[in-house]
């Protein structure tokens, strides 16, 4: 029926009529769905990658001293300059999480800080971790070399060990002779690309004995936090719930973070960063919608005797806006459609080389962003014709007519 | 034929001024004057004398500023712009100078469209067909644009779209002016046989041979009947 319609006849041949001009204000709202389904792609891509990679340690507990805000702080216990007057677990709270863990899994402290290394030729930084030995081969996976076994050994993650260009056998130093005490450690293992996880980030870290840390940094017995894996991942609550009931008794002594609160501040972290750039690629949409606007003003001026000749052979105000209002939207769904195949096109492009993998490509929650995008671009078109739609359908029949 | 007796357009002291900032220009001043059902009636008189600001009000484009035009039966002072509107897609029927038939539409589709509008429908009775037949446009020219169409065509399209849903009044300005006189003479021909079926035709023209036409003439001069 609408099809029929002669007023989107009249749009349709209109915009035809200027191919050239037409296609050039598409192509704004086309670069502009495209930009807005592809960063939406993008991190929706982010997200189910992260939340895979998180969901494989779902059986993960990590315990850190209560700080009284309760937000997401041990992200792998890295980060800052440490100061003494840190929230640390102690070795009694060690212990009492290690009756009640124990036997539902491993249980294991950690240390860890950021600091200055320093090889032969270059410097940097790199959270240094200090671990039960007897622990590393349950819970570090090598890719060569082996697990350290003295004070002056240590294992890398891939990515430090691509960075400063380390192998089993390089020597580096730990700590800046300036603030502190130094060490000097011989690199015997690289371990395997991990990605982001919540327990140990290893990837760009340096793994030694507890000695070894203590012996530079001191603090024996304070631990930045305690590690739990669990057997059976259906015990993540119980766990949870009887260290807290235990630990956490008089004052809140301990916080327990289980995978679903770190995916939760992820998740709501990548949200955010994806909203905002987004948000960046929607200044291209206005900018299309400022073309369109030109374009329909300018076939309102060019048609206003056109219109004349409608309004005084009996076309109503409504019918005149109408067809306006159809041009535009034919604009709008003609780049609206080329823009969701470049963007399948682009997105996937964008998502291999930003993410790294496309296996989330084909999902919903990523494709959905690109119908999503394209009624924001097909939105935007109608809306910038409904100025030019109403002004011409405001003109006076008369002066319509003398229009040359 | 049908007797020509009753009024279809009545102006009563009809006055239209327009508001300058040089001051106010009446255009018509206290116009009154009947025309009957079947009439052909032409207007005529020197440019600026009001005769086109007097068809722009029977044709609806306008309203008087002041005073009553009753156009079959309904005063026209009292519409919104919906029924005015309303008013110019049934009741009357336009011919202009320059055609003025829609670029983008064939021959055709230009006649369909007052049609479209009024029923919401194509028209599938052979309305529009049959018109154009009559006005000796066929197929293969009703598929053409207005543009392929030399004037005298185009004006004949133009005349069967005001037609088309079967009008009232019939308002002609200056049919024949962008026309040559052989063709003027044709469309001419067309509209005097149009009359003489009863239809109720108003001409504005400054020629007087085509003032001919028509069985009475009104004459303007300051607005004014003289």
């Amino acid at each position: 029926m609408i099809l029929k319609d002669i007023l989107l006849q009249l749009s349709v041949r209109s915009v035809r009529l200027h191919f050239l001009r037409s296609v050039l204000a598409a192509l704004g709202i086309v670069i502009g769905v495209v930009a807005i389904a592809a960063m939406g792609m993008m991190g929706a891509n982010m997200t189910l990658s992260v939340t895979g990679e998180l969901s494989q340690m779902a059986n993960n507990l990590v315990v850190t001293a209560y700080t009284g805000g309760g937000g997401f702080m041990g992200f792998g216990g890295g980060g800052g300059s440490q100061s003494r007057e840190e929230q640390m677990i102690t070795e009694n709270q060690f212990r009492d999480i290690r009756d009640i863990a124990g036997s539902y899994g491993t249980v294991y402290y950690v240390y860890s800080q950021s600091d200055s290394i320093e090889t032969s030729d270059q410097w940097g930084r790199a959270t240094i971790y200090g671990l039960d030995p007897d622990i590393f081969a349950e819970v570090l996976e090598l890719e060569e070399g082996d697990y350290p076994k003295s004070t002056t050994t240590v294992v890398i993650g891939p990515r430090i060990a691509e960075r400063f260009g380390l192998e089993p056998g390089s020597k580096l130093v730990i700590g800046d002779s300036d603030e502190g005490s130094t060490a000097t450690v011989r690199v015997v293992g690289i371990l395997k690309e991990k990605g982001m996880s919540m327990d140990l980030n290893t990837d760009s870290a340096i793994v030694g004995s507890e000695k070894l840390y203590t012996g530079i940094y001191g603090g024996e017995g304070e631990y930045r936090q305690v590690n739990i894996v669990l057997d059976d991942v259906d015990n993540v609550d119980t766990v949870k719930e009887e260290i807290l009931a235990e630990l956490n008794d008089r004052d809140d002594e301990v916080t327990v973070q289980d995978s679903s609160s770190m995916l939760e501040s992820i998740t709501s972290v990548l949200g955010t960063i994806t909203t905002f750039v987004m948000g960046i690629a929607g200044v291209s949409l206005v900018v299309a919608a400022v073309s369109i606007f030109n374009v329909m003003m300018m076939s309102v001026t060019e048609r206003v005797r056109e219109i004349g000749i409608l309004r005084s052979i009996g076309t109503q105000r409504n019918d005149v806006r109408r067809m306006f209002l159809y041009e535009a939207g034919i604009l709008g769904i003609v780049g609206g459609v080329i823009g969701a195949v470049a963007s399948l096109l682009i997105g996937y492009i964008v998502v291999l080389g930003m993410v790294g993998t496309t296996e989330f490509f084909f999902t919903w929650q990523s494709l959905w962003y690109i119908p999503f995008a394209m009624a924001i671009g097909i939105g935007i078109c109608i809306i910038s014709g409904v100025y030019p739609a109403w002004q011409a359908s405001s003109l006076d029949p008369i002066e319509a007519l003398r229009a040359e | 034929m049908q007797a020509k007796s009753r009024p279809v357009i009545t102006l009563d002291r009809v006055t239209k001024v327009y508001p300058l900032q040089s001051g106010d220009v009446t255009a018509l001043n206290k116009i009154s004057l009947s025309i009957n059902e079947g009439e052909f009636v032409a207007i005529m008189g020197p440019s600026g004398s009001g005769k086109s600001t007097l068809l722009n009000q029977i044709g609806c484009l306008d309203i008087p500023t002041s005073g009553t035009l009753t156009l079959a039966g309904r005063d026209v002072g009292a519409m919104n712009d919906r029924e005015l509107t309303d008013l110019r897609l049934t009741t009357i029927g336009y011919i202009f100078q320059k055609f003025n038939l829609i670029p983008l539409l064939t021959a055709y589709e230009n006649v369909e469209y007052p049609y479209l509008m009024k029923h919401r429908k194509n028209d599938d009775t052979g309305h529009v067909r049959h018109l154009l037949d009559q006005l000796g446009i066929d197929e293969a020219l009703s598929a053409h644009k207005p543009p392929q169409l030399s004037g005298g065509q185009q004006q004949r399209v133009a005349i069967a779209r005001a037609l088309v849903n079967d009008p009232a009044i019939l308002l002609c300005d200056e049919p024949t002016g962008n026309l040559d006189s052989q063709t003027g003479i044709q469309i001419m021909e067309v509209l005097a046989q149009l009359n003489r079926r009863g239809r109720t035709i108003i001409m504005v023209t400054h020629e007087r041979d085509i003032a001919a036409y028509a069985e009475r003439t009104i004459t303007i001069r300051d607005g004014r009947v003289a």
